[in-house]
């Protein structure tokens, strides 16, 4: 009985330091759990942080004596005329008596004020309102992109402050006076990439995204849910469906640069289709993204139970009457919720995009499939790697443009799922 | 007409087909009695004349599409005086992309030598050519086949029984279609590889610690030969993965027990989506965080420590890589301690195990191998994995173990040697083609062991 006694003993003695290491254990799970949150918390700061700023542009309103003589232009719908008058001038001297102390020989310095555009925003103004000739109108234009820089980032040392002193106080006291102003970055939203910063905006990217996401969901959608098909109900239990089976598995897992090579190896110099169009960024991105869709319509079609199979097939349909008339339908939500979060990964993916050409440098918004193109995703790594600050911004700004359609696009799933997805 | 609006027609001309199919069907029941005398239902019959004139409309408009380039640039190139035939396969891409400059208007006809120009105009006359014969093919063949599979209507004729054959066929085909895209990669990097080793030796390959990839632009130059050993690449990469997995193993590991041995459920419904989203996060956003937020932290946290780091060093690249890979070990982990059967847990739990000691001493042993298997999974997407390194990681290929130093690994060299003008068949471009079978063959062998593992785990507890 002693024995017994000292071993209840024992184990009481040692019930302290188990409990600890329970607790120890405990902790650690904890602490791994707060790790992997506080780095997206820190990722998603940081990238909000960066990039907010590239949300607001900084424009400078102003009255500008749109004067003929100065600008050397005597009827505003003459198109040979506008293309040949002198746009600078009228905004020069509108800004020249803004700046308080500046005189006519601080033309230069007064210039690097404005955006090189600032004098084709006036034309297309003038060309809108060819009467305005003559009249003084209040005119609001884009700053120059270290205007922008320093309206948004004085005092951060990070940021470069390309103006001179007097330069700086001017900005300061046209800031004050409501003359450089800072509002939302429109621009950003309506044009396509440009060499300024301040004229950089993702629409071009947002539109070759699209497009390219067009031609991955036309053909991956359809090939993925046949294929699923096929698998999960006709194909017969041999070696060469196994075959096809680890295939599936195995392209889920190749690295997408690999894809990338192939599109490059065999759309391009194969076929000869052309470099950096969105059609054949779907291409390649259908490739890849069809062992996702496959996988999760298969997943959705082992879901369907079999008495439903049984109930039709006891009625007398066909199999494939069966499989088009009632598996397919239950199967749907969740055959389109993976497709959802297929199109997603493809959204963001980038690397097998830039084998294929889609980092070309493109001003234009892409209008057809066989138009130059890039997407969003490589507009951010073409960006993030310009050595300018500005560029850096905009490189957040368009990341969170990114996120934001992929986190629609998973809502959306989830949404799917929660709503139609029957349990049986 | 354009490719797309031909396609389009076809579509319509199917819908016709399908429409005429249909009342043919049902006009001929009707001296039978009704549709209750034929075969199939008429909705079958449309299909079939559908399906007859759609499939041959689109086979042969795909095979035009997917070669008439290729025929022409041939035709082009071929065309050309004797004195400006291109000896080499670059010059002929420069001299094909110059014809089509002149030929879109991009160029000037003014700069362009006569014989480009002229040849720039037959470019225009084929293109416009193929287009002519493309379209009048490919709406011959739909009309053709849709009538025939409409003058083949009869009502013994089973309809239903051929929709659902070649239905069944498309689906196979759609099937299969992975057998393909597999064989197109193993092609596509293999034919580049043999004819990259035609020029530099294997030996050198695998056995070299130089990677400088410059060859020259003149024959004449210096240095016209790069150096092409893998070996920094390779350690480059393994030495990424391994802080990534560093990273990414514990931390996965450890959230997954706790989220599925501890937490209560709400805590799992917050956590778990909340670690997927890290998953869900492009990998351009991670390589953008890693260059632009970590690499800079590090270099001015060891400077601060009065350590040397660089400013592209292997940690942050392989660090930021870690979290993205997380979500990944933690799922997979997930999976294989939830298939762990309960009886385990209990019998462990009555012998008076706590949770810790059942855990450590019960469940993880009989999980380990299919942790194991998600493990290389995840390091097969470390190898791979290519933005974050290819903006956070440099292009020095250092020989090194100091993860603070510069290293470059084998798909930043990929990106880099493919993207830009290139000509098609120098060495450099051939490289990167051979660094990809590399790549293919090192994820190849890891999935398969891997999905080998997991599968064989899976049905021990089946």
């Amino acid at each position: 009985m002693s024995d017994q006694g000292s071993q209840a003993e024992i184990v009481r003695k040692s019930l302290k330091r188990r409990y600890r290491k329970e607790r120890r254990f405990r902790a650690y799970g904890i602490l791994a759990i707060a790790i992997a949150l506080s780095a997206l918390v820190v990722l998603f700061t940081d990238i909000i942080s960066k990039g907010y700023t590239g949300f607001m542009k900084t424009t400078i309103t102003m009255e500008v004596e749109l004067d003929g003589e100065m600008m050397y232009l005597d009827d505003a719908t003459d198109e040979r005329q506008l293309k040949m008058a002198d746009f600078v001038e009228p905004l020069l001297q509108a800004l020249i008596k803004q700046v308080p102390g500046a005189t006519q020989d601080d033309k230069d310095a007064v210039r690097e004020l404005l955006n090189p555009y600032a004098s084709i925003e006036l034309r297309n103004l003038l060309e809108v309102h060819p009467e305005w000739l003559g009249s003084t109108q209040a005119v609001t234009v884009l700053a120059h992109t270290d205007v922008d820089v320093y309206a948004k980032h004085a005092g951060d040392d990070a940021y470069s402050i390309k103006l001179d002193e007097r330069q700086q106080r001017w900005v300061d006291q046209l800031m004050e006076e409501g003359v450089v102003q800072t509002s939302f970055n429109d621009v950003f939203f309506t044009s396509g990439d440009s060499r300024d910063p301040s004229r950089a905006g993702v629409l071009g990217a947002i539109v070759g995204s699209l497009l390219t996401m067009f031609v991955t969901l036309i053909l991956s959608f359809p090939i993925g849910i046949a294929a699923a098909i096929y698998l999960e109900e006709f194909a017969p239990q041999n070696r060469f469906t196994d075959f096809i089976e680890v295939n599936i598995n195995n392209l889920a897992a190749v690295p997408s640069i690999i894809f990338g090579l192939l599109g490059l190896a065999v759309f391009i110099n194969l076929f000869g289709l052309p470099r950096s169009v969105p059609f054949v960024g779907g291409l390649v991105l259908t490739l890849m993204t069809l062992p996702t869709i496959i996988i999760s319509s298969r997943a959705a079609i082992k879901s369907v139970p079999p008495s439903i199979r049984e109930a039709a097939e006891g009625i007398g349909a066909s199999k494939m009457q069966v499989v088009l008339h009632h598996v397919l339908p239950l199967a749907m939500p969740g055959m389109l919720t993976g497709s959802i979060i297929g199109m997603a990964q493809a959204l963001g993916e980038t690397a097998p995009l830039l084998l294929i050409g889609m980092v070309a440098f493109i001003v234009d918004v892409p209008t057809g499939f066989f138009d130059s193109a890039t997407v969003l995703p490589v507009q951010v790594f073409l960006w993030a790697g310009s050595p300018e600050l500005a560029f850096i911004e905009r490189a957040s700004a368009a990341i969170m443009v990114l996120l934001a359609f992929l986190m629609s696009m998973n809502a959306l799933a989830v949404w799917l799922r929660k709503r139609l997805e029957r349990r049986w | 007409m354009q490719a797309s609006t031909l396609l389009l027609l076809t579509i319509v001309l199917a819908l016709v087909a399908y429409g005429l199919g249909y009342s043919r069907s049902r006009s001929l029941a009707m001296p039978l009695g009704g549709i209750r005398h034929l075969k199939s239902l008429p909705f079958y019959y449309g299909a079939r004349a559908a399906l007859w004139c759609l499939i041959p409309g689109l086979l042969v408009l795909a095979f035009w599409a997917a070669f008439q380039g290729k025929v022409i640039q041939t035709l082009i190139i071929g065309s050309l005086p004797p004195d400006l035939l291109p000896s080499g396969q670059g010059q002929a891409s420069l001299l094909l992309s110059k014809i089509s400059n002149v030929a879109s208007g991009a160029l000037p006809a003014g700069f362009a030598e006569p014989p480009i120009v002229e040849a720039a105009e037959r470019l225009k006359a084929l293109r416009q050519q193929s287009q002519v014969y493309m379209n009048a093919l490919v709406i011959s063949v739909t009309v053709l086949a849709g009538f025939l599979g409409w003058v083949r209507i009869r009502p013994r004729v089973n309809a239903r029984v051929q929709v659902e054959a070649i239905l069944k066929w498309l689906f196979f085909g759609c099937a299969a279609l992975a057998i393909f895209t597999t064989m197109g990669i193993i092609f596509s990097v293999a034919f580049e590889t043999v004819r990259f080793f035609e020029r530099i030796s294997f030996i050198e390959f695998f056995f070299g610690t130089n990677w400088s990839p410059q060859t020259a632009l003149r024959a004449d130059q210096v240095a016209a030969q790069g150096a092409f050993g893998m070996i920094p690449l390779f350690t480059g990469t393994l030495l990424i993965s391994a802080i990534a997995m560093v990273v990414a193993v514990p931390v996965g590991l450890l959230s997954a027990i706790y989220l599925s041995e501890y937490a209560n459920k709400k805590v799992r419904g917050v956590v778990k989506p909340l670690l997927e989203m890290l998953a869900g996060i492009p990998t351009v956003v991670y390589g953008f965080f890693a260059a632009l937020t970590v690499a800079p932290f590090i270099s001015d946290l060891a400077a601060s420590l009065g350590i040397e780091a660089s400013s592209q060093s292997a940690l942050a690249a392989g660090g930021v890589m870690g979290i993205m890979i997380i979500p990944f070990v933690s799922s997979l982990s997930d999976d294989v301690i939830n298939a762990v059967p309960q009886t385990l847990r209990d019998g462990s739990m009555a012998l008076g195990a706590t949770q810790s000691e059942t855990m450590k001493k019960v469940i993880f042993p009989a999980a380990l191998p299919g942790i194991m298997g998600g493990v290389l999974l995840a390091v097969s997407r470390a190898i791979g994995e290519t933005m974050i390194v290819v903006m956070a990681a440099g292009l020095a290929a250092n020989l090194t173990a100091n993860p603070l130093e510069t290293v470059t690994t084998v798909t930043v060299q990929i990106v880099t040697l493919l993207t830009g003008d290139q000509e098609f068949d120098s060495a450099k471009t051939l490289a990167a083609f051979a660094l990809g079978a590399m790549l293919f063959l090192a994820t190849l062998v890891l999935n398969v062991v891997a999905l080998k593992i997991v599968r064989k785990y899976r049905e021990q507890y089946e």
